[in-house]
């Protein structure tokens, strides 16, 4: 496998972060695993936007690769972390090969809405269901990893090496993918449908395929959630959590692979400090954050970083 | 036999609370293509508004009743035209053009940039403005004691939605409002000043949220968050209805209602799912909504 | 798209760029953790709602509670035994985090607190899913934490061997069996019984613990309704038929906060009140908001005796004083349950053993809170379950009582059950103990 630049540079820094984690405060370490796990949804969200489909219902996979995760290790004792992430994910394919089937059909508000439809479905079930702690959720036991368990108090680090790892390899893969003749055939659509049938591609199953990968992705980040918050409840799987994935995603931008990572992170950061130092305005800093950057970097954050967008304001400079 | 009444009964008063909640986002989407986040904001505002000024005059001056109906509909007037007006004019015209979904990112910051502004005005303590919903009393309709509140939203759901029909349909300005809906360009290519369209539509999508909010305000307890609860509801109900029409909103609000109150009375267990239940059947059916426009696809 | 192939090389170009930004953000972070250094002081986190529907009749209170509490122990200004100054002598400094968000995130709050603010306790969590997702993390970063109003009967069932762990309010099964207890005193002969219940794990974890209660006290009983609106829902008319056209005798509700009052207006005009009695568990909450629009005899309990339900002692008569000058409101049960929960703090630490101004180690703290009694403003507690770690303390109900001319609620024929009463013992969930008939209880 040869590896261009972006993607040697994304496994090196996944070098650097993941033995940085040794000497980063504990609390870093736990919130840059919660944000890489979100990342991951994003990702999701942003395999979909690439194709031109927003989804308002990403929590859905979210929330089932995270009970899968809690339920494998509650009711059948998996404690095994690869089994309980590929159970996961598994859970998701099945789920997402059936609606898929019906979701590919929409377009635009219509795919928006039906997606929030079904995770809001899946969220009431939840809160129906009383062996699951309802909307209190539950816990979610210890996880070991080839029969090895981390001692006590070094689980999150340990956990922190693992997301950077898989982040990296999921990268890597998705650049690869969004590289590759269906990466460019779901941008194709976005722009026109119409004409990538007239070539004689079939759109819907290029968009059937991208949306199963997606719900894949979304439920390896749902998974990592649960293990390292260690609780799930059907929040997860409600609208306001789908809608805060869409806003990480826009954040960051569709431009590139690393831009969900720094979103995620960035998010994280600016919440905890919004948190600690206005608490009863928090929601405010947030707004007036994803303002500014729709106002001022309509391409999200990465176009900080694209040549794109200084070559454009060079010319603007220039007239 | 008395609760097949009593489901009608219901559901018709929660369906003309749904359209009374619903109308603003339809009417704002159908014209200007925003799917409008910040619509249970303006809810919110109106709710705010109509509690704290009605509760206030209840509880200081001994004034006729009528007076008090007439501060509430004067206030959500009057903070729909403050409210939508601002944000049209100081940020939403500069971001026409931009993609719809990132309309519908910025009416989410809006959304949680008033949440707060809300919470610095009226603070979190519930406002509880109950005197123009108890001064109704009540009667009794098929053995069931009903409030006069209730039924005479039902009463202003049907004038509102008859109002805006004929608005729309019988005249001059309603046409031109159609034309932008049909196809922006080509109103624009006629001579329609689409942007002057654009704040009418807007304030009057407000102006629509802060009357729904307030016309709610003395049923419930007015209190944080109560802005954020209705905006999937509305949701569901246009896209039920199909985006942007005025008559899909109706049967989409009459739809959910019923459904909801046949649920409560005979299996409230499925009283959760209803509402998503009715929207994924229905779209199901028709992927466009019941009154939607199937789009001719651009080549 | 022609300029696909140009825009590779920017991409190269951009990525340490992105990442020397990322590293300058994160280490501004760093930077800001290593300024709060320990600095003598007792540093307390305390949790609460401060934004969405639970702020108003929950969160407000509590950190109002706790600011009075605070600024007055840092004065001495407390009647004994608390009238030392701060926390053992060493001066308080709060930390408020708003708890909205799901647990996910309060479990990342509370490392931050923990580990970035280097808090030397927690106090706070009004949602039964953060407490349960709060527990294990606090066991395992060894940090006090001091569970101060929620309800939920898994907590130490999932914790089995809590060590820094406390919770100084009563667990939800108490407020549904106090409940029944006094129907069965004041309405003996009731017969039909409804119910309306948010639809949440607190919703259903009342009408069920409330149910199982009244096959026992009440064995001829029945239920003949129970509603499940969706939490935060406000509008009640569907459910108000529903319930009113099965007649019930007694309407039981866990209502709590905006859904309670707005449940309470919109029965109360329909008719529905006049009938039937509501028994609101979480009633006392809105006590000075209902008016003329809740009826006479109307039970409502304050999961404990708190707010209304307290009892006269010098430090409840301080604490209602000094609440009420400072924020013109009677202090209602969040209010009491955060002070009680401050107070018990204050109580372990002080008697942990260490120098007068230091503070004490989380472990310390922890063995003299084990098992404790102590004095709050609800009378004395005692850390008598779970090991110690829960307390046990009694609950009152009483009716609703409007006088029109000093338009004043009050609460009147107040029943008080003993802890020993509506408590399980330790190793029997509250499920089965109710099913068994309560076994070993004690009651007056």
């Amino acid at each position: 496998m040869r590896l261009d630049k972006t993607e040697l540079i994304l496994l090196g820094v996944a070098v650097v972060l993941a033995a940085s984690g040794l000497i980063a405060p504990q609390w870093l370490v736990f919130l840059l695993t919660m944000a890489l796990a979100k990342a991951m949804v994003v990702q999701g969200v942003v395999m979909q936007m690439r194709a031109g489909l927003v989804t308002f219902g990403q929590g859905l996979y979210f929330c089932i690769g995270g009970y899968a995760v809690g339920m494998s290790g509650h009711f059948a004792g998996i404690s095994d972390l690869p089994t309980l992430l590929l159970i996961g994910v598994a859970a998701a394919v099945a789920l997402a090969m059936i609606l898929g089937l019906l979701m590919t059909r929409y377009r635009e508000i219509f795919f928006a809405m039906l997606s929030l439809a079904f995770s809001m479905i899946l969220y009431g079930m939840l809160v129906k269901s009383p062996a699951l702690g309802s909307t209190d959720g539950f816990n979610v036991k210890a996880w070991t990893l080839f029969g090895w368990s981390p001692a006590a108090g070094q689980a999150p680090l340990a956990l922190f090496v693992i997301i950077v790892a898989v982040s990296a390899v999921l990268g890597v893969l998705l650049h690869r993918y969004g590289r590759s003749s269906a990466g460019a055939m779901c941008e194709a659509i976005r722009e026109n449908e119409v004409r990538v049938e007239y070539l004689g591609q079939s759109p819907r199953w290029v968009l059937y395929m991208n949306y199963v990968a997606a719900a894949a992705v979304s439920a390896l980040g749902g998974g990592f959630m649960a293990l390292s918050a260690g609780h799930i409840d059907p929040e997860m799987a409600y609208w306001i959590t789908s809608g805060e994935f869409v806003f990480i995603a826009l954040l960051g931008g569709t431009a590139h692979v690393a831009a969900p990572i720094i979103a995620a992170v960035l998010f994280a950061v600016v919440r905890t400090y919004a948190i600690e130092l206005v608490p009863h305005s928090w929601q405010m800093i947030l707004g007036i954050t994803l303002l500014a950057i729709i106002v001022f970097l309509p391409k999200g954050l990465w176009s900080l970083f694209s040549g794109q967008a200084r070559k454009a304001k060079a010319v603007e400079a220039k007239a | 036999m008395l609760s097949v009444y009593a489901v009608l009964i219901d559901g018709a008063i929660y369906a003309s609370w749904l359209f009374l909640v619903a109308a603003g986002l339809t009417v704002i989407y159908g014209v200007m293509r925003i799917l409008n986040m910040a619509h249970g904001s303006f809810y919110a505002i109106g709710a705010y508004a109509a509690a704290s000024l009605v509760g206030w005059y209840f509880n200081n001056g001994v004034g006729p009743v009528w007076v008090g109906y007439l501060m509430m509909l004067g206030c959500a007037l009057a903070a729909g035209l403050v409210v939508g007006l601002l944000i049209e004019r100081g940020l939403l015209r500069f971001m026409y053009g931009r993609d719809e979904v990132l309309m519908v990112i910025i009416t989410y910051a809006l959304l949680l940039i008033l949440e707060d502004a809300m919470k610095m005005i009226w603070g979190v303590n519930p406002y509880f403005a109950y005197q123009p919903y108890a001064e109704m009393g009540r009667s009794v309709l098929a053995g069931l004691k009903v409030s006069n509140y209730d039924l005479m939203l039902v009463g202003v759901s049907l004038v509102l939605g008859f109002g805006l029909w004929l608005w729309l349909e019988r005249t001059h300005q309603g046409k031109v409002l159609r034309a932008v809906i049909h196809d922006r360009e080509v109103a624009l290519a006629m001579g329609v000043n689409v942007r002057r369209v654009f704040t009418l539509v807007f304030v009057l999508g407000t102006v629509l949220g802060t009357l729904a909010g307030a016309l709610t305000a003395p049923a419930i307890s007015v209190a944080p968050g109560i802005g954020v609860e209705i905006i999937v509801l509305a949701f569901a109900v246009v896209v039920i209805g199909g985006m942007g029409s005025i008559e899909g909103a109706a049967l989409g609000a009459l739809l959910v209602g019923l459904s909801r109150a046949a649920a409560v009375h005979y299996a409230p267990q499925f009283e959760l799912f209803v509402i998503y239940g009715v929207m994924a059947l229905v779209l199901a059916v028709r992927p466009q909504g019941l009154f939607g426009r199937v789009l001719a696809r651009k080549i | 798209m022609n300029n696909y192939k140009n825009s590779v090389p920017h991409y190269r170009k951009a990525l340490p760029l992105a990442l020397a930004i990322a590293t300058a953000g994160l280490t501004t972070a760093f930077t800001g953790a290593a300024m709060a250094a320990e600095n003598g002081k007792f540093r307390i986190g305390v949790v609460t709602f401060l934004s969405g529907p639970a702020a108003g009749p929950f969160g407000e209170p509590s950190a109002n509670a706790a600011k009075v509490l605070v600024e007055a122990l840092n004065k001495g200004k407390l009647p004994a035994p608390y009238d030392k100054l701060g926390i053992n002598g060493a001066e308080i400094e709060m930390v408020i985090i708003d708890e909205a968000g799901g647990a996910a995130k309060q479990v990342e709050e509370f490392r931050n607190l923990v580990q970035r603010q280097k808090v030397d306790a927690v106090v706070g969590y009004i949602s039964s899913g953060d407490c349960l997702a709060i527990a294990p993390v606090a066991e395992e970063l060894g940090a006090m934490t001091v569970f101060y109003d929620c309800g939920t009967s898994q907590l130490f069932s999932e914790d089995k061997t809590p060590q820094f762990v406390f919770r100084t309010s009563l667990d939800a099964a108490v407020d549904n069996i106090g409940a029944a207890r006094y129907l069965a005193k004041t309405r003996p002969d009731a017969v039909r019984v409804g119910g309306i219940q948010q639809n949440y794990a607190w919703g259903q974890d009342s009408w069920n613990d409330f149910v199982l209660s009244m096959a026992q006290v009440m064995p001829k009983s029945q239920v003949v309704e129970s509603q499940m609106p969706k939490v935060f829902q406000g509008q009640y008319g569907a459910e108000i038929s529903a319930l009113s056209v099965k007649r019930p005798e007694i309407i039981h509700s866990s209502f709590w906060g905006g859904d309670m009052e707005a449940l309470v207006l919109q029965a109360n005009s329909r008719g529905l009140l006049e009938d039937a009695t509501a028994v609101l568990t979480c009633g006392e909450s809105a006590l000075a908001r209902y008016k003329d629009q809740a009826p006479n005899g109307m039970i409502i309990g304050g999961r404990g005796p708190f707010g209304a339900f307290a009892p006269q002692n010098p430090l409840n008569n301080w604490f209602t004083e000094a609440y009420q000058s400072a924020y013109k409101a009677a202090p209602t049960y969040p209010a009491s349950k955060m002070a009680q929960a401050i107070l018990g703090l204050k109580f372990a630490a002080e008697n942990a053993k260490a120098e007068p101004g230091k503070v004490p180690a989380p472990i310390e703290i922890a063995k003299a809170f084990k098992g404790a009694t102590f004095e709050s403003v609800s009378g004395t507690v005692q850390m008598a379950r779970a090991g110690g770690h829960q307390a046990m303390q009694g609950i009152a109900y009483g009716e609703y009582h409007y006088d029109k001319a000093s338009k004043q609620g009050s609460v009147q024929n107040v029943i008080a059950f003993a802890g020993e009463c509506v408590t399980p013992p330790d190793g029997t969930s509250a499920h089965d103990w109710i099913k068994a008939g309560f076994p070993g209880a004690q009651c007056n």
